[in-house]
């Protein structure tokens, strides 16, 4: 269990780093979809204390260009989205025991 | 360590960073809280690193790295740009409130010659104590509006206050109370967390990499980081508090700041005062 959700967790980072291929056309509805998504994700991340200022500015673009009727963008920032606030996630959720190698002793 | 360079990689250092937990080691068992040991591992860990400066020389932050950067603050001291701030401080401190009472009347000796001992954990309460809260706590009892924790009025006040207690070294008490212990920890962890899109802990800039430049800043180290705390930055055109730094310090990695004064705040500023202790206090600060 704990093995896969490493994995999967890479998988989210390597999104995150900008691997996340272009999506097929969107429409509104898929873009209110992958909005929330990212909403919920990013709320997760703030009660580990750790969301990330790229998410939230990933967020307000995707919220611009859906404003702009520019659905396949606003779909692609969501998603983008997501995946930060996924990898900060899996970030804070890691750090909880890999601080320590950090530790002056 | 170049900023830019350090962007770029940001989001591979995230992918990193998954790829190396797989490797990443057992706890060690001797997970005992152990704040006497860690301060004595972490105060050697500076001397070793930077044999040449003199031991209360760390509290001068970038300046105690660099020979030329430290003969310009010593120009500076000449006419420091926080004497504004600092006049204006200590003429707030002894102007009473309306109802007739001052900060004096909140802090031990009057508030004077006490900065050295904030943080410190309210036993009653169960936390830490900040001097910038405790500050603004002795305002809303006196039925004052608290201040701005960054900067202005807040910033002038800890001057003051540090003023008083220059040359003081840091002497922050843990009791012997279990959420003292868990205080302290928590603030160590927040202290070593790798966070924020960049993937980096308070220590990846103060411990590993203190001396080196990040954009045009030398960074300072992480032992007697607080004790100069305000500071005059010209970067900010103005002073700025402990809550400001912390907050600049997170955004700069790409992490959300948290609110000033949460408790994260105040318990890294409990570690990091505590592993200072023995310093002197030399606040207020003027950086470049
Ligand atoms: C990206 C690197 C970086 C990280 C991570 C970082 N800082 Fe800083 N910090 C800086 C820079 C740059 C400065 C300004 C130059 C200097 O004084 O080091 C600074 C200054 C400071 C200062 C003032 C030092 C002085 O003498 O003026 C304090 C205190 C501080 N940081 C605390 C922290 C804490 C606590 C954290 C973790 C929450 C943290 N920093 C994380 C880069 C960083």
């Amino acid at each position: 269990m704990r093995n896969l959700m490493q994995k999967s967790a890479l998988v989210l980072a390597l999104f995150a780093a900008g691997a996340v291929p272009a999506l097929a056309a969107g429409s509104e509805d898929e873009f209110k979809a992958a909005y929330a998504a990212a909403e919920a994700a990013n709320k997760e991340a703030g009660k580990l204390r750790n969301q990330w200022t790229t998410t939230a500015n990933t967020l307000t673009a995707a919220k611009k260009a859906a404003d702009a009727g520019d659905f396949d963008k606003a779909t692609a920032s969501a998603k983008e989205a997501e995946a930060l606030a996924k990898a900060s996630i899996f970030q804070a959720t890691s750090e909880k025991t890999r601080w320590k190698d950090l530790e002056i002793r | 360590m170049k900023l830019r360079s350090a962007i770029f990689l940001a989001s591979a250092a995230i992918a990193l960073a998954a790829l190396t937990l797989t490797g990443a080691p057992l706890l060690a068992a001797d997970d005992k809280i152990d704040p006497v040991a860690d301060a004595k591992a972490f105060q050697k860990f500076f001397r070793d690193k930077f044999p040449k400066v003199k031991f209360e020389d760390f509290v001068n932050g970038p300046y105690s790295m660099n020979e030329d950067l430290y003969r310009q603050w010593q120009d500076k001291e000449q006419f420091p740009p926080y004497e504004f701030s600092l006049e204006m401080g200590k003429e707030m401190f002894s102007k009473p409130f309306k109802n007739g009472k001052t900060y004096a009347d909140c802090f031990p000796n009057g508030g004077i010659g006490i900065r050295q001992n904030y943080p410190y954990f309210d036993e009653k309460e169960g936390k830490v104590i900040t001097l910038e809260l405790a500050l603004n706590r002795c305002r809303e009892a006196n039925g004052e509006p608290p201040f701005s924790y960054v900067k202005d009025e807040m910033a002038a006040l800890t001057a003051y206050m540090a003023f008083t207690s220059r040359g003081k070294p840091m002497d922050i008490k843990i009791p012997n109370d279990p959420r003292a212990l868990a205080a302290y920890e928590n603030g160590k962890e927040y202290f070593y967390t790798r966070r924020g899109q960049l993937n980096f802990s308070c220590a990846t800039c103060h411990v590993q990499s203190p001396g080196e430049r990040i954009r045009a800043e030398i960074l300072a180290p992480a032992l007697g980081i607080v004790n100069a705390m305000p500071i005059y930055r010209s970067e900010w055109s103005g002073m700025g508090t402990t809550s400001r730094r912390f907050t600049t310090c997170n955004s700069q990695i790409r992490a959300v700041p948290l609110g000033p004064q949460d408790d994260e705040y105040r318990n890294v500023e409990y570690y990091l005062s505590y592993v200072s202790n023995g310093l002197p206090i030399s606040g207020p600060g003027a950086r470049p």
